[in-house]
């Protein structure tokens, strides 16, 4: 049942990665996109994710409650030493979905309120999938110091290092990237669709650019990502594969394929997480001096394992399907006729 | 302000909050579907238009209440590492089920408010109606999960370490029924005065009448019904605490001397020092009767309790008062609502019943705000009842009074963002949901 339980763990954080991330990923590009085409920007995510974006945040609830409930140890570790990010990731979530709520709930549509609703909107969905990257980094760079004595070693240097942030600038690339691909296929004119095409390509780039940084940031923080990554069959396959479909999205990307392209950069990115996921499992947790904690190590006892298994398993049959038609539902245009 | 008492500030705050938007997001689906289904039987257009305001309502709460939901998962971990380490495993079944509950929740949420005129209209309506049922459904099993700590059960704790885990006996424990109905009933009574008195006020005021008569009919079914109901399964509830938390029902009623006919004090303030109530009625033999169903039977008192294991006495005695005094008057505004349908229909026009209804539109999560606190605070100073303190499980990080202050901050501004959008969409009515069709303009 173990293997049940870390599979839903890894399968929840790759589809918050991937669906979460491209709801993000929709505030950032409006972040970057010049005001006079930000209404178009505006029209189209909220098209393409109003009725599913909830739904897409849940997946980060499922991990943190596989987190706590089955591997307890590990999850009070990260509260603890990670405690200053995960209260701006906090923030950042909050301040998000409240904003996107209200912008499209507020009965009177004035032009002031808008606009702060906006301005918390975007930032807000650059500053969380950052701080999202930053734990990720961080959980995994070694500079969690269990034996810390001072305040910044215990709780700041654990997770501001050049490795962590540069993991933070990746993740908030690749959000911008998936959303970038994903409102593609939204848009309804050719004005938008070249718009969207553009941003995937620079947020493309970047996510090249701060990918680079990932590396060069680990050697220099004594990680040495790169031997660990091409060190293991399974992470370099991994990420060859990711690198395939990079160079193909960016031909396919003007052919009008969007079901191909989407696909596509759902596979690059599951290919990445793959990479680090398999490279350093079953380690989800690795701390100065070599003490890691390991998913088998330190799981819950065998009955909450078995509950928790069953209970995730029957979750999804009521979960998927109903998530399935959802999506299936909305994905054509013309969805918010809700009015 | 020291890091354990800003802790235990920032999740009072935290859940104090997240406890208002939860109640309003698991009653108002439930009210939006029986208006939803109105329209789709009568075909008038009021009840379609009920129901889409509603839903705005519905959303709003849904998102803030997703939001807090979140960052309560988190600082469970954040603020009470040491007590997630080991509860974690124990009491997390009914966590993981709500994680369940909580995405139906959200996939129907996103299928009933996007799906207006898209897909067959029962499949729409029972999609409004998934929205209530899973949000009850989570609000039961979070429950359950709090419920534990003031009963632990599902593992034998020998040594320092929590043994033979069992999550469905720690998910069924001694408690979990009488909480959670408690709490569903209070979530409907508050929500139901709640809503049923914004409506009361437009009357009042001669806005769009006939629609927020209509609006006013349903809510305050649900809230008058469950006012009525509390107060016997609230006996229920002291049943239960007597057997499982004996110093939180002697906090409670601020009862200090171990004695036969066991008074019940109402009012009052206690005097810890001196062991007794100042200014307090003492109805001899009542708290014996609540608790025994005989008048002299005697109830443990707080003598029974070492004073390192008491609770707070004067916060829980006087939360325990609010809770009753106003749980007792929605329970006679609920019993004149049914006497004004029933044999005095003049008066449901009248102006002073309006007022009344008016009046009563916060009192219901005033009360909530109260048992939660008697709940909690009764609790003390156990996180686990007997079994781990809450200073043993707070996170050793310093400076926690600054987390607290930014969330202080962020709940109030949350707050106001939610009370202003919801003022914009009263006032918005009249344009939005109960326009004049061109027919009547005629």
């Amino acid at each position: 049942m173990i293997f049940v339980v870390t599979a839903f763990l890894f399968s929840a954080i790759v589809l918050y990665f991937l669906l979460g991330g491209a709801d993000f990923g929709a505030g950032i590009i409006e972040l970057f996109t010049s005001q006079k085409n930000k209404h178009n920007t505006r029209q189209t995510s909220y098209h393409a994710i109003g009725p599913i974006w909830e739904a897409n945040h849940m997946w980060l609830i499922i991990a943190v409650v596989i987190m706590f409930v089955g591997f307890p140890v590990v999850y009070s570790t990260m509260c603890t030493y990670l405690h200053i990010p995960m209260l701006i990731m906090l923030l950042g979530i909050t301040a998000r979905g409240t904003a996107f709520a209200f912008r499209n709930y507020d009965a009177i549509k004035g032009a002031h309120t808008q606009k702060i609703y906006n301005r918390v909107f975007v930032y807000s969905s650059f500053v969380t999938p950052l701080f999202l990257g930053i734990i990720a980094g961080s959980a995994v760079s070694r500079q969690i110091d269990l034996h810390a004595t001072s305040f910044l070693d215990a709780y700041i240097f654990s997770w501001l290092n050049y490795f962590s942030v540069a993991v933070g600038l990746f993740t908030v690339a690749l959000s911008g990237y998936l959303a970038a691909i994903y409102l593609i296929g939204e848009a309804d004119n050719e004005h938008d669709v070249h718009r969207f095409i553009l941003k995937a390509r620079i947020m493309n780039i970047l996510a090249v650019v701060f990918g680079g940084l990932v590396f060069l940031a680990s050697e220099v923080e004594n990680i040495h990502l790169a031997r660990w990554i091409f060190g293991n069959p399974v992470s370099l396959t991994a990420v060859i594969a990711a690198s395939v479909s990079l160079a193909a999205s960016w031909i396919l990307i003007n052919k009008g394929k969007r079901k191909i392209i989407r696909i596509g950069a759902g596979f690059q990115v599951t290919m990445i997480l793959l990479a680090v996921g398999y490279m350093h499992w079953p380690y989800l947790l690795m701390v100065k001096d070599g003490q890691n904690l390991s998913l088998f190590a330190y799981q819950a006892p065998e009955n909450t394992i078995r509950d928790l298994g069953l209970g995730l398993l029957i979750g999804s049959v009521l979960i998927l399907p109903s998530l399935f038609y959802l999506y299936y539902s909305f994905q054509k245009r013309g969805a918010a006729e809700h009015e | 302000m020291n890091d354990f008492l800003a802790a235990r500030s920032q999740m009072a705050i935290s859940l104090g909050f997240h406890i208002i938007y939860s109640c309003i997001g698991m009653v108002m689906p439930v009210f939006m579907a029986i208006s939803h289904y109105k329209w789709i039987k009568t075909g008038e257009p009021v009840y379609k238009n009920i129901t889409q305001a509603w839903s705005k309502g519905v959303a709003i709460f849904f998102a803030t209440g997703a939001v807090s939901g979140t960052i309560l998962s988190f600082e469970l971990g954040l603020l009470w590492p040491k007590f997630m380490e080991h509860a974690g495993p124990i009491f997390g079944m009914p966590f993981s089920l709500e994680g369940v509950a909580f995405f139906i929740e959200a996939i129907a949420l996103g299928f009933f408010l996007y799906g207006w005129n898209r897909f067959n209209k029962w499949f729409h309506w029972i999609t409004g109606i998934m929205v209530g049922v899973s949000g009850i459904a989570s609000g039961i099993l979070v429950v359950s999960a709090n419920s534990w700590m003031n009963s632990p059960s599902g593992f034998d704790y020998v040594n320092g370490q929590y043994l033979n885990i069992d999550p469905i006996k720690a998910m069924f424990n001694g408690s979990w029924f009488s909480e959670a109905l408690h709490m569903t009933i209070a979530a409907f009574s508050a929500t139901g005065f709640a809503v049923a008195g914004i409506h009361a006020l437009m009357i009042a005021r001669k806005q769009n009448v006939p629609f927020h008569t209509k609006a006013f009919r349903i809510a305050i079914v649900f809230g008058a019904i469950a006012a009525i109901l509390q107060p016997f399964n609230g006996d229920i509830s002291a049943k239960n605490a007597a057997e499982k938390q004996p110093a939180k029902l002697a906090a409670m009623g601020a009862y200090f001397h171990t004695q036969p006919y066991s008074p019940l004090t109402i009012g009052g303030l206690p005097d810890t020092a001196n062991k007794k109530v100042n200014y307090g009625i003492e109805i001899p033999g009542l708290l014996s009767f609540l608790v025994y169903d005989n008048f002299k039977q005697p109830v443990k008192g707080l003598d029974t309790i070492p004073i390192k294991n008491q609770p707070p006495i004067t916060v829980t005695h006087i939360a325990f008062e609010i809770m009753i005094a106003i749980g007792s008057t929605m329970m006679l505004v609920g019993i004149l609502y049914f006497v004004a349908i029933w044999k005095k229909r003049s008066w449901l026009s009248k102006k002073w019943f309006l007022n009344l209804f008016i009046l009563s539109t916060p009192f219901g999560f005033i009360a909530v705000e109260a048992g939660w606190t008697v709940t909690e605070v009764g609790r003390q100073p156990w996180i686990i009842q007997g079994v781990m303190r809450t200073s043993e499980a707070v996170t050793p990080m310093p400076g926690i009074h600054y987390s607290f202050y930014l969330f202080t901050a962020v709940y109030l501004i949350l707050s106001v963002a939610v009370v202003f959008l919801l003022s914009r969409q009263i006032k918005m009515v009249p344009e939005l949901y109960d326009r004049k069709t061109e027919l009547e303009l005629i």
